[in-house]
């Protein structure tokens, strides 16, 4: 789909290379309608939870490996009164962890969508930089958490540039090739019509590649997440990743489960909120 | 026309010679730019070696021990942790995803449990996997899993799904089962799909793997990388993490080829 450059390689969203629209079509049709499928998942999910009610009242889990559903109340009450755990109440932890999130999340869009833009739109700057993304890309963004640590120390500066590293790159690549595969057609009507650089910038590049730069966005927002998650667990003082390594330490089965539903739940949130934004922000395509 | 247009949109663009002359000067800049920030002072050399000297550490890496081995008998842990990680992710999530692009019911049931799962990130289920398996290659077995199965089955149940519905209707009338469908038309149909899955999968089960060393392991690069933070040896992590671009980058390529070669004797451009 994108045309090849130095930079995109994989990463972008070739998710899947879906077949042919048209030969779905019956098929789809034949799936499973929302109803039903909101029923019988539903269901599963309740009787799932039933066994785990039932397994433990009969003691086959007992809570040393698996937490029992009074483990996981337990923890939810120590974690949400008083004194917390693990340096904090529940609230302190989602707070910590959201904020930086959020933080290091909009530092790296803020920086990454804008030389995306402008690899796009000057093949000159892409070739100028494009070597230094080739280099540095292979590296997980999980990789660099031991050097944050040693740049940066355990607190909120060493997070935020891990969260920048993974999340820098999805809004570049993105960005990038929504820019270049805005309709040339397009392009050159605006040029015909004397439209300056910043001009075709302003309503043509960013206008067509919108939809592109927000699925670098979502790439880049989970990728953010799990980092952080990941960088809290290797050394913090709050955050839920502070939570879960605590609790692994202190082998504490109810709590590990109920941080990890936190973990799901706000990533989840996330994923969720910002594609609301990209529906209002993309009015035409709905 | 069109194609006079897009030579005269070319013909704005740096030539041949300008772009390698470009991507050259990118690339000598990076490596200058870094070597001479190190040598220069502004930040401590201790904090930020230059490339000749990550480049000297990974050499006496190689043949001398570090945190319990060299870097080699590290990597060749965490790959062997990965290899074991991916295939079982692979030969988990592929035939439920074919299966679940076939049975509807298997569809309804499972869907709602992935959908929960898979937004738990998978460096989350580090805890529970040290509890359950232990921290050897149980643990981050699990850890890997977690990271490249949703990629397997999304892909293998998408490209069950889309599926040319004659091929499907075809089968059906020569009287073929359900399982005959899905091993003789779902599987070879939808490969190519499969293989785009299996390659975002090593990747994120590759990145993966890295953050269960740095948490819970006692041998591989990722621990290597810890135990050089904890003694303040920026240079040894630097090579950790240049050794763990360079086996991605391989692993990537490996799966590249395989996909080329699959589109191109199913007859289809990637």
């Amino acid at each position: 789909m994108a045309p090849p450059s130095a930079i995109t390689g994989n990463g972008a969203a070739s998710m899947a290379a879906a077949g042919p629209a048209a030969a779905a079509a019956p098929r789809a049709a034949r799936a499973s309608t929302g109803s039903r499928r909101l029923y019988v998942g539903t269901i599963a999910l309740a009787i799932t939870v039933a066994v785990w009610f039932i397994a433990s009242a009969a003691g086959w889990v007992t809570g040393g490996r698996f937490p029992t559903p009074s483990d996981v109340w337990r923890a939810a009450l120590q974690i949400s009164t008083d004194g917390g755990y693990g340096g904090g109440t529940l609230w302190h932890h989602i707070a910590q962890s959201c904020r930086l999130v959020l933080l290091g999340f909009a530092v790296a869009i803020g920086t990454g969508v804008p030389l995306g833009l402008l690899m796009g739109s000057s093949r000159r700057a892409d070739a100028l930089v494009s070597p230094v993304f080739m280099l540095l890309r292979p590296i997980p963004p999980l990789a660099w958490i031991p050097l944050a640590i040693l740049w940066l120390g355990l607190g909120d500066a060493a997070k935020i540039f891990v969260i920048w590293v993974a999340a820098f790159v999805p809004s570049v690549i993105n960005t990038f090739s929504g820019v270049r595969n805005v309709d040339i057609t397009l392009q050159e009507a605006a040029r015909v019509h004397g439209a300056s650089r910043m001009v075709l910038l302003r309503d043509v590049l960013i206008p067509g590649s919108l939809p592109m730069i927000f699925t670098g966005l979502r790439l880049s927002l989970q990728a953010s997440w799990t980092t952080l998650v990941a960088a809290e667990l290797v050394g913090a003082f709050t955050g839920l990743g502070k939570v879960l390594s605590v609790a692994t330490l202190d082998i504490y089965p109810g709590m590990i489960l109920f941080a990890m539903v936190w973990v799901g739940l706000l990533g989840a949130l996330m994923t969720k909120s910002l594609g609301w934004i990209e529906t209002k922000a993309l009015p035409w395509l709905r | 026309m069109a194609a006079l247009i897009a030579r005269a949109h070319r013909r704005q663009g740096p030539t041949r010679r300008e772009f390698v002359m470009l991507f050259t000067t990118g690339l000598v800049a990076f490596f200058a730019l870094w070597q001479a920030l190190s040598m220069s002072g502004i930040v401590p050399r201790a904090f930020l070696p230059g490339p000749l000297d990550v480049l000297r550490t990974i050499v006496r890496l190689s043949y001398e021990k570090y945190s319990g081995d060299t870097l080699w008998r590290h990597l060749l842990a965490s790959i062997g942790r990965f290899g074991l990680g991916f295939l079982l992710a692979a030969a988990v999530g592929i035939p439920l995803g074919l299966l679940m692009g076939w049975y509807r019911w298997l569809d309804d049931i499972v869907s709602p449990f992935f959908e929960s799962l898979r937004f738990v990130a998978p460096i989350a289920w580090v805890p529970f996997a040290g509890l359950w398996f232990g921290t050897g290659i149980g643990g981050p077995m699990l850890v890997i899993f977690s990271g490249a199965f949703p990629p397997c089955l999304i892909n293998a149940y998408r490209g069950a799904k889309y599926v040319d519905q004659r091929l499907v209707e075809a089968a059906q009338t020569l009287g073929a089962s359900g399982p005959r469908m899905v091993a003789d038309v779902l599987l070879p149909a939808s490969l190519p799909s499969i293989v785009a899955g299996l390659r975002v999968s090593a990747g994120i089960g590759w990145q993966s793997l890295v953050g269960a060393e740095l948490i819970v392991v006692a041998s591989g690069v990722g621990y290597l990388m810890v135990q050089a933070q904890l003694n303040l040896s920026t240079p040894t992590v630097m090579a950790g993490m240049i050794a763990i671009g360079l086996v991605g980058v391989a692993i990537d390529v490996a799966l590249r080829m395989l996909e080329n070669r699959i589109n191109r004797h199913w007859g289809r451009e990637s």
